[in-house]
């Protein structure tokens, strides 16, 4: 009897491959064909009225898609490089610790365990200008005697979000480099304290380049997230007051569902997928050096 | 001696500085999230107050009454939203670990043509939001008849975890020396008691970190199952803080209370494989 060979890496990648055609694959299809028709949410019949590549000239011609490019942009620097610092400072800290680390590393993963719907409620209370926490105790320690517009002026919004992203997000880098601080062989650690080195040398030198493929991975998973930062900012501002707070999602997702232009919507939706695996591909390259640099690479 | 002192008091006061900083970063981290406890206990009145009321006068359970109670006294269906949960994350968690452990045993042990275009594809799939899939999506499902059940948001929730699930586990698999399965091999083992006996048991820890990421995605999702669940059928506990949003006001002691009873088991579950949390991400993300 004839029997179907397939190589056994296919069959066991075929439940992974078949799951992600379905929900990932085909929907992005679905949409991609979209992006080159007028299709319009509240007129279905408008998704076979084909129109080229009007929606893609027409989202690179627009002045909001490039202010909400620029300001995510803007957020995947700060927001990164503000989680990088401070979660190598945590995660040096911890480390250090020899009683009640494991209470420590938890207490540590906290802001993880919060939904981002929820953390983007819980921040929206903490700088609400009237009965927030924030300023509530800025004026009870008598720092100031007015309401600060936290979430209405656009430079105060940013620092809002930015303050939101940090705090959820800081722990992933922090646990990935507390991970590599654990891994580290102590070796070349001791060579360099018997060598005289001082300890800012120690780290510098020897400590830090064996971290950093940790710090690539930390920010290419991050910069995958914040890059379709959605659910925090839109519940904190929605993108307003007067789009001073845009960000490409909610542009995208207020466009698609409320201006109901689907079509124009998936094409910017392109546009921004296209940011993303422009920020992996580079992190993932920075990881691959570092690693053979580390003589981990494959 | 003069010196020594120095020498000691230095240290003392690094030690003190240590100290500080951690008790200062704790402190940062903690207390937006107690805050939230805090304030499910909280009557209304005093949350919202003017000036600010910092000591609580009162803590009492009337958020959690209110919310376990009937529809028309301020009642969401909590625990139809908690069982829903519950089946949706633990489950797309346990075929997300078994589609994933295939994939990643496949990328460890395999030659395969193409193998690193393949597994980039895999990380860029992440790249898509759940406001990008969630039209198409709802399209597509509305014409399978999967909207708004479980199975839907099952096999939602599996696509969005396995990329990172093969990413880590297949780490972690190549941490465990080929010639172990092969001396089982040899030893009268099939592949399969292989795999099971030896190989599974070297990367349980892996295993249960990809596990845990996969349950908190699945666990804290928004975009997506607000599109795809429509009624008690199937909405999940995010969904449901909406309940306490009207147009122009929040129940903001009422979200509390629901946010405390989201934590609760996804902080249960966090404490529960913290250890192998590191030791996975350790070898599964870097050493792979």
């Amino acid at each position: 009897m004839y029997r179907l060979r397939l190589p056994p890496w296919l069959v066991l990648l075929t439940p992974a491959f078949v799951v992600l055609l379905m929900v990932i694959a085909i929907p992005l299809v679905l949409s991609f064909y979209s992006s080159f028709t007028a299709f319009q949410l509240t007129r279905p019949e408008t998704i076979t009225r084909w129109n080229g590549s009007f929606n893609y000239k027409k989202a690179l011609s627009d002045v909001y898609f490039w202010s909400a490019f620029g300001r995510t942009l803007l957020l995947v620097t700060v927001a990164l490089n503000l989680e990088m610092l401070l979660g190598l400072g945590l995660a040096l800290m911890v480390a250090k610790v020899t009683r009640g680390q494991r209470l420590l590393r938890t207490m540590m993963m906290f802001p993880m365990m919060f939904s981002p719907i929820l953390v983007g409620f819980q921040f929206k209370f903490i700088f609400n200008d009237n009965v927030g926490l924030l300023n509530n105790a800025l004026q009870s320690l008598g720092l100031t005697d007015i309401a600060i517009p936290w979430l209405v002026d656009g430079h105060l919004a940013f620092i809002a979000i930015v303050t939101a992203e940090v705090w959820t997000s800081t722990s992933v880098f922090a646990i990935l480099i507390l991970a590599g601080l654990f891994a580290i062989p102590q070796d070349p650690v001791e060579a360099a304290r018997v060598d005289g080195c001082t300890p800012w040398q120690t780290f510098r030198y020897v400590t830090l380049p064996f971290l950093m493929p940790f710090i690539y991975i930390a920010m290419a998973i991050r910069s995958l997230d914040v890059a379709r930062a959605y659910d925090i900012v839109q519940v904190m501002t929605a993108g307003g007051p007067a789009r001073r707070t845009e960000l490409l999602w909610t542009l995208i997702g207020r466009t698609g569902y409320v201006d109901a232009r689907m079509g124009y919507a998936n094409a910017m939706g392109y546009i921004a997928i296209l940011l993303s695996i422009v920020f992996t591909v580079y992190f993932f390259r920075k990881l691959t050096t570092a690693r053979t640099s580390l003589g981990m690479g494959d | 001696m003069d010196q020594g002192r120095s020498h000691r008091i230095r240290r003392r006061l690094l030690s003190l500085a240590h100290f500080i900083g951690l008790f200062l970063a704790m402190s940062l981290i903690c207390l937006p999230g107690l805050w939230v406890v805090l304030n499910s206990f909280r009557p209304t009145v005093e949350i919202m107050a003017k000036p600010p009321v910092w000591i609580p006068t009162e803590l009492n359970l009337d958020h959690y009454r209110a919310m376990f109670g009937g529809i028309g006294e301020g009642g969401v269906p909590v625990l139809t939203y908690f069982l829903n949960s519950l089946v949706i994350s633990l489950t797309s968690t346990v075929i997300a670990l078994l589609v994933g452990m295939a994939g990643g045993y496949a990328f460890a042990r395999y030659r395969i043509p193409g193998k690193g275009a393949i597994f980039v594809t895999l990380m860029v799939t992440r790249a898509v939001p759940g406001v990008a899939l969630s039209l198409p999506l709802f399209i597509l499902f509305g014409r399978l008849g999967i909207i708004d059940t479980h199975f839907g948001m099952i096999l939602v929730y599996v696509a969005l975890n396995v990329p990172s699930t093969i990413w880590l586990i297949d780490g972690f698999f190549r941490q465990v020396p080929k010639e172990l399965a092969e001396a089982a091999e040899i030893d009268g083992c099939t592949r399969w008691q292989a795999f099971w006996k030896v190989e599974f048991p070297v990367a349980r820890a892996g295993i249960a970190s990809a596990g845990i990421f996969a349950f908190l995605t699945s666990w804290n999702e928004y975009a997506l199952a607000s599109q795809l669940t429509r009624s008690l059928n199937s909405k999940t506990m995010p969904v449901g803080l909406m309940d306490f949003t009207s147009q122009f006001t929040l129940n903001w002691g009422g979200m509390c209370a629901l946010a405390v009873l989201m934590i609760i088991p996804a902080l249960l579950l966090t404490f529960l494989v913290q250890k192998h949390l590191i030791a996975g991400l350790t070898f599964g993300g870097v050493k792979g």
